[in-house]
C-alpha cells in the first residue's frame, strides 16, 4: 500500500513484459499444450473473478455460476457457426452473449433474493443443473442447441483480416492459435480484473461488504438490499459470460457436458482456496487449480512407473485423489485461503483466538 | 416549533397472536426530542422497527415530512429522512469506522456500477465528498482518531458513537436511537446526552428510546409511554412521570 510511484511502475512494466513472453517461453521449453493450459487458467481467472462477485464481496453462495458461462459460449456458438449457419463477428457476439449471462445472472437473482446460505446453495446448483439440462434436450421438436452432440466449427476470432485460428508468421516468429488467443484473453482478464477492482472500491463495493456483514443494518442505512444483490448477481454473470464467449470460440467445439456440476464446484473452490474477496488472491486460486491438475497429469505416470514398475492407480483417479486430499488438508490448514485480504486474516486469526 | 415531522395514527402490529402495537397514535414535533419508554417487552422496539420500515405494521397511517410511508421499505423511509441505531450495536464488524460512515452516505450519493467501473470525474469528485463527509461525522462525535480501526475493535461507547455517525450520514430529520445508553457509565452516559443534544441543536430531531428513565426526564422535550402496545401517557416529562398509570406500569399496583 505505501509502494511509491515509481516502484509501482517497475513492478508494472516488470509484469507486463512476463505476462508478453510467458506464452513464447513456455511454449519453446515445455510445449503448446501448456500454452494451452495458461490460456485455460486466463478463462477460469475470468470465471473466479466472476463468481469473487457474488460469492466474496457479496456474499452469496453460488454453486450453479457455470450457467452463466454456458449460456455465454452457447451465444457465441449458435451465432458463429454453421449449425445456424449465421457468422457474427465477436465483437457483436461476446457482448452479445455477455449480456444475456447477465440477464440470467437477474432470472437467477430475483426468486432467490430472500434465501440464504445452504437454501440458496441449493436453488443455485438446480439452477446450474437446469440450464445445461436445456442445453442438452434443446434439440427437440426444433433444433437449437444440438443436444448431446453439441455445436462444433464455431467459429475462430477474426480481426481485421487475421483469424485466430490459423498460425501467423510475424518477423520470423511462428504465432499459433494458442499464442495468439492468449493475448485476446490476457486482454480480457485485464479488463475484468479492472473492472472488479473497481467496483470493490466504491460505493457498490461498500454496499456489498455492508450487505454481506449484516443485512438488517445495512437496509437501515439506506441501501437497496434487492437491487444491490440483483447487481451481484447480473456482474457476476456478465464476466462468466464474456469467459463462457472465448472458451466455445477458443475450443471450436461445446457440448453440454462442459458446463457441468463439479465446473461449478471447481470455480467456487478457486475462490475460496483463493482467498475469498481479495482479487490477487482469487487469481492465484484459479491459476494454480487450473495448472495443478495438469502438472500431475504429467507427473503421476511416470512417477508411478519408476517407484512401483507398473500402474498401480489410474493416473486419472490419482489425480482427483491428490487434489481432493490437497484441497482438504489447504482447508484445514489454512481456510482463510492462500492469499487472503488483510481484513480476512484477521477475521480468521481473531476467530482461532476467540 | 410546534411543526410536526412525524405522525401515526391507529397503528397495530401483530405477530401471530401477539398484538404487539394495538391503536398507537403519536406525532413528533420538528426539533424536539422525543422520548420513547415502557416497560421491558412494551413494544417500545417493535415500534422503532414500524418507524423506520423494518416492519411493515398491519394497519394503521404514518406519514412524515410530508411524505406517506405506511409500509414502505427501510430504503425509501432512510431516503425520506429517518435514520436509526440500534439497541444491541449492529455495525459492520470487519469495516473500518470509515468505512461504515461512509456506507451511511450510499443513499445520499449516486454512483452505479458503470461509474464505478469508468472512474469518470463525477464519481470520483463523489467519492472524495463521501470519504470528506465520513471525516467530518467521525469528528462531529469525537471519534476520528480510530477512524481507521475496525469497528468491531472499537470500545463500547466508540461503537455506539459510530453508529450514531453512520446514521447521521443519511442526513436523517429524524435520528431515532434505540437504547444508546444501554451498558454505558455514567460519564458516558452524561457526555451522550450532550451529543444528544448538540445533535437536536443542529436541526435533527431526536427520538429515544431509553430505560434509565432519569436520562430521559431530563433530556426530553415530550415523552411517551407504551405498557403492552398501547400508549398509556403522553406529554411533557413532568406530568407523565405523576401519571398514575404510568406509575402503575413501572411499579406494579397493589391487588386488594
Amino acid at each position: 500500500m505505501t509502494m511509491d510511484t515509481n516502484k509501482k511502475l517497475a513492478v508494472f512494466i516488470a509484469s507486463a513484459i512476463v505476462l508478453a513472453v510467458l506464452p513464447f517461453v513456455v511454449g519453446n521449453t515445455l510445449g503448446n499444450s501448456w500454452v494451452r493450459t495458461i490460456d485455460f487458467a486466463l478463462l477460469y481467472v475470468m470465471l473466479a473473478l466472476g463468481l469473487n462477485i457474488v460469492v466474496g464481496f457479496a456474499g452469496l453462495l453460488d454453486l450453479g455460476f457455470i450457467a452463466f458461462y454456458a449460456v455465454g459460449a452457447y451465444t457465441f456458438a449458435l451465432l458463429g457457426s454453421p449449425h445456424f449457419d449465421i457468422h457474427l463477428p465477436f465483437y457483436i457476439s461476446i457482448p452479445l452473449g455477455a449480456g444475456l449471462a447477465a440477464m440470467f445472472g437477474l432470472l437467477l437473482g430475483t426468486p432467490v433474493l430472500k434465501l440464504k446460505g445452504d437454501y440458496l446453495a441449493i436453488v443455485t446448483l438446480g439452477f446450474g443443473e437446469i440450464i445445461r439440462i436445456f442445453m442438452n434436450n434443446l434439440n427437440a421438436p426444433v433444433n437449437i442447441t444440438n443436444g448431446p452432440q453439441g455445436i462444433n466449427l464455431i467459429d475462430p476470432i477474426q480481426i481485421g483480416g487475421l483469424s485466430l485460428g490459423k498460425a501467423v508468421e510475424v518477423f520470423g516468429f511462428t504465432l499459433n492459435p494458442v499464442h495468439l488467443y492468449y493475448y485476446v484473453f490476457l486482454f480480457l482478464t485485464v479488463m475484468v480484473v479492472i473492472m472488479v477492482y473497481r467496483l470493490q472500491h466504491s460505493r457498490i463495493g461498500r454496499a456489498w461488504v455492508a450487505m454481506r456483514e449484516d443485512s438488517i443494518a445495512a437496509a437501515a442505512m439506506g441501501l437497496n438490499i434487492r437491487n444491490i444483490k440483483l447487481l451481484a448477481f447480473a456482474l457476476g454473470a456478465l464476466s462468466g459470460g464474456v469467459a463462457g464467449g472465448l472458451f466455445s470460440t477458443f475450443q471450436g467445439f461445446i457440448s453440454p457436458e462442459s458446463f457441468g456440476l463439479l465446473e461449478s464446484i471447481m470455480i467456487l473452490a478457486m475462490v475460496v482456496l483463493g482467498g475469498m474477496g481479495h482479487i490477487p488472491g482469487v487469481i492465484l486460486g484459479a491459476v494454480v487449480l487450473t495448472i495443478a491438475p495438469e502438472i500431475l497429469r504429467d507427473v503421476i505416470g511416470p512417477l508411478q512407473m519408476k517407484a512401483f514398475g507398473k500402474m498401480l492407480v489410474d493416473p486419472e483417479n490419482a489425480r482427483m485423489l491428490l487434489f481432493g486430499a490437497a484441497m482438504v488438508i489447504m482447508m484445514l490448514v489454512r481456510p482463510e485461503g492462500m492469499w487472503p485480504s488483510k481484513r480476512r486474516a484477521a477475521e480468521f486469526k481473531d476467530a482461532k483466538k476467540g | 416549533m410546534s411543526e410536526v415531522l412525524l405522525k401515526i395514527e391507529g397503528i397495530n402490529k401483530r405477530f401471530g397472536g401477539l398484538h404487539a402495537l394495538s391503536n398507537v397514535s403519536l406525532h413528533i414535533n420538528k426539533g424536539e426530542i422525543y422520548g420513547l419508554i415502557g416497560p421491558n417487552g412494551a413494544g417500545k422496539t417493535t415500534m422503532f422497527n414500524v418507524l423506520t420500515g423494518l416492519y411493515t405494521p398491519d394497519e394503521g397511517s404514518f406519514t412524515f415530512d410530508g411524505n406517506d410511508l405506511f409500509r414502505a421499505p427501510p430504503h425509501v423511509v432512510v431516503k425520506s429522512g429517518i435514520a436509526r441505531t440500534f439497541q444491541n450495536i449492529r455495525l459492520f464488524h470487519e469495516m473500518t469506522a470509515l468505512e461504515n460512515v461512509m456506507v451511511g452516505r450510499h443513499i445520499r450519493s449516486k454512483a452505479n456500477a458503470l461509474g464505478a467501473v469508468l472512474r469518470n470525474k463525477a464519481t470520483r469528485d463523489e467519492e472524495a465528498a463521501i470519504e470528506a463527509k465520513a471525516w467530518e461525522l467521525l469528528r462531529y462525535v469525537g471519534i476520528e482518531d480510530v477512524a481507521y480501526e475496525r469497528a468491531k475493535n472499537l470500545s463500547y461507547g466508540h461503537q455506539r458513537r459510530l453508529e450514531i455517525a453512520r446514521a447521521l450520514a443519511t442526513e436523517p430529520k429524524l435520528l431515532a436511537l434505540d437504547e444508546p445508553a444501554a451498558g454505558m457509565n455514567p460519564s458516558e452516559t452524561e457526555s451522550l446526552k450532550a451529543l444528544m443534544e448538540k445533535i437536536r441543536d443542529g436541526g435533527v430531531t431526536v427520538l429515544l428510546i431509553e430505560h434509565d428513565v432519569k436520562l430521559m426526564m431530563g433530556l426530553c422535550d415530550r415523552i411517551a409511554v407504551l405498557d403492552y402496545g398501547k400508549k398509556i401517557a403522553e406529554g411533557v416529562p413532568e406530568v407523565v412521570r405523576k401519571d398514575p398509570k404510568v406509575i402503575e406500569a413501572y411499579l406494579g399496583v397493589a391487588h386488594e
